[in-house]
């Protein structure tokens, strides 16, 4: 299923972080993803990508069991997700989740942003969580604004604190759903910046994005999707320069031009 | 490019300054009482009508008025005659509660104080030990009120006058609030044993009007209750205002809770919060803020629909006025009577108001809350 040399460029993580096998899933009759079958190993990046309405955001969020499926298999870490609730939540505490719109909470400060988490779902005490949180602010690059509301903070910063919250528990995994597409141009880059430096620091890391540069710097893989179908999967050199099948190449110069 | 440069620089030291005319009390008089023809023909106009009436009120609220006095007849003065509040005021805040014993809801009047003040205002001195003191209060006062540990025993159908409105009003805004929260929450629950019941209750008592909610609480409660049971009238009116205001509250809190967008309940999922602290940490606090406005709008009117206490047979304020009007000592005293009793309801309730001013001022102040 994947490609010799991206088994070698991790050689000493093989286990399958995430095991998807033939994930089927329908809104009422419309059928989003279709016979989906994908295993991500511990450290892998994975940039997933294709037209508006493929089913990529629908894909990760059945990660964590936001959106339910209804045949196929899903198991994080060994866990297999079904309607059980004592696994959902495992799973949840294992996987960050960063979305196009931060979803920030905006009554609570940025620390307290941070905290909650840890402090409710680890049972962390309060002094440890802000610790926790203060040194993931500072990597994201903000640790000045943490007294601070996400109202009073640009959308760039506003992502980075969302970057922060979800590695403040510390997950195993961390999901984002088009990062960047809510962001000005200018901020971009420095949301991107933080997720090389994640990328760099081993993280596990699936990525429904239109960055191609962040793709072909960081991906080990890229996904193409297109109606609910995984269309095809290579390395990023691979996938740019010798795209397999037609609709990659016309999504491909689609997105390329601009 | 140097020249642009200073342009701006010029610019910004003109607009340092604003015009004089538009601050101090000049700038606001004009600003807004006289910045258009039809806002200055509504100035002139009000300021007549005010000059005409505040003087009139005045003279007779005050001037002409005469406070001493046995009983009408004694009252020669064109003004109000005040002579009664002498001789009734005990009546009027405590009802048919005997003198001797008065001392007791005054002390519990008191008390409410430190307890309530911890939960209106935050960073209160000695909070943490006084929201403790609170959650005692109940148990306190009703010891006070109605006896027991070693105070004699004073039967509820003596409770009256001002004091049973703020019983029942803030007994039935303690206890609407947290009902209407779960009624909100409910109502928009997966399980649909919980959504129809909600949806059940809620519509079921906002349809009905609360007073014919009083007339058949001695017939409706009694269903839910053991045989043996009957309840008291002040608590039967407690638990019927409580459910009026918890429906209307409800559907306050839902219309809050419909504004928050999906994805503040998917990121508290995502993080791994439970139903409970997702709702609890995250969701309420932010629907409960947007709904201020409409919360506290409820609860004055639950305030003021104390005074139907009236038809189950009990005397609040208003039915103490009553009484003392058909009384010949005092009769034909209406618009003293009832102005005395609208002031104690205005204080009440124009203090609620401010106070949700004040605090939604106070929440906007962290900052703008958009998503
Ligand atoms: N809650 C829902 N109910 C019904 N249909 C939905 C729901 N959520 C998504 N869909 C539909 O499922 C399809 C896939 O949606 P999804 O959001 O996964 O696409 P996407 O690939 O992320 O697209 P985009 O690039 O626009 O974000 C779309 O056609 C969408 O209209
Ligand atoms: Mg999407």
């Amino acid at each position: 299923m994947v490609s010799g040399n991206i088994e070698d460029k991790h050689t000493f993580q093989k286990k399958a972080f995430i095991e998807i096998t033939n994930l089927n899933k329908w809104f009422q009759d419309f059928h989003v993803l279709k016979d989906i079958s994908l295993s991500v190993k511990q450290g892998e990046k994975i940039v997933i990508c294709g037209p508006s309405g493929s089913g990529k955001s629908t894909l990760i969020r059945c990660i964590n069991y936001i959106e339910e499926h209804q045949t196929g298999e899903i198991c994080v870490d060994g866990i297999e997700l079904k309607g059980d609730l004592k696994n959902i939540d495992s799973v949840r505490r294992e996987v960050g989740m960063v979305f196009q719109s931060f979803n920030l909470f905006p009554h609570l400060t940025v620390l307290e942003n941070c905290t909650l988490a840890p402090i409710w779902v680890r049972k962390t005490s309060h002094a440890e969580a802000k610790e926790i949180a203060m040194q993931y602010l500072e990597k994201v690059k903000i640790p000045e604004q943490a007294e601070k509301y996400p109202g009073q903070l640009s959308g760039g910063q506003q992502q980075r604190v969302a970057i922060a919250r979800s590695l403040c528990m510390q997950p195993k995994i961390m999901l984002f759903d088009e990062p960047t597409s809510a962001l000005d141009p200018e901020m971009i880059k420095e949301v991107l910046d933080v997720m090389v430096d994640l990328a760099d620091s081993g993280m596990t890391m699936l990525v429904v994005t239109h960055e191609m540069g962040f793709a072909s710097q960081v991906a080990d893989r890229i996904i193409f999707m297109d109606e609910g179908r995984i269309i095809e999967q290579n390395t990023p050199n691979v996938f740019f320069e010798n795209p397999k099948s037609e609709r990659t190449r016309l999504f491909l110069s689609q997105i390329l031009s601009h | 490019m140097g020249s642009a440069k200073t342009n701006i620089r010029n610019s910004k030291t003109i607009r340092k300054t604003p015009p004089i005319a538009s601050t101090g009390s000049i700038g606001w008089i004009r600003k807004n009482l006289f910045s258009s023809i039809p806002n200055t023909i509504l100035t002139v106009i009000s300021v007549y009508f005010l000059a005409t009436i505040i003087p009139v009120a005045f003279d007779w609220a005050f001037i002409s008025s005469q406070a001493s006095g046995e009983n009408r007849f004694s009252c020669s003065s064109s003004g109000a005659c005040w002579a009664w509040i002498d001789q009734r005021w005990g009546q009027f805040l405590f009802g048919f509660y005997p003198e001797s014993e008065r001392w007791r809801p005054a002390v519990a009047f008191i008390l409410l104080i430190p307890a309530i003040l911890p939960w209106l205002i935050e960073d209160f001195f000695w909070q943490r030990y006084l929201r403790v003191f609170s959650i005692a209060y109940p148990v306190v006062a009703t010891i006070l009120l109605v006896g027991g540990a070693g105070l004699p025993e004073i039967p509820t159908d003596k409770f009256g006058g001002f004091m049973l409105n703020l019983i029942v009003g803030l007994s039935g805004i303690v206890l609407s609030l947290p009902i209407g929260v779960m009624l909100a929450l409910g109502r928009r629950s997966k399980l649909p044993l919980i959504r129809y019941l909600c949806i059940g209750f809620i519509e079921t008592v906002r349809g009905l009007p609360l007073i014919a909610l009083l007339f058949v609480s001695n017939i409706l409660l009694p269903i839910f209750l053991p045989t043996d049971v009957t309840l008291d009238s002040v608590v039967r009116v407690i638990i019927m205002v409580t459910a009026f205001a918890a429906a209307y509250i409800a559907e306050v809190i839902r219309g809050g809770l419909q504004a928050i967008p999906s994805g503040q309940y998917e990121a508290a999922q995502a993080m791994g919060l439970t139903y409970f602290n997702s709702m609890r940490l995250v969701i309420l606090p932010q629907a409960l803020r947007i709904s201020i406005p409409g919360i506290v709008n409820t609860f004055i009117g639950l305030f003021k629909d104390t005074t139907l206490v009236i038809v189950i047979g009990l005397f609040d304020i208003l039915g103490i006025a009553n009484a003392m009007v058909s009384n010949p000592d005092w009769m034909g005293l209406s618009t003293e009577t009832y102005v005395f009793v609208a002031l104690f309801f205005f204080v009440v309730c124009f203090s609620m108001s401010r106070y949700s001013l004040w605090l939604e001022r106070r929440l906007e102040k962290k900052g703008p809350h958009e998503w």
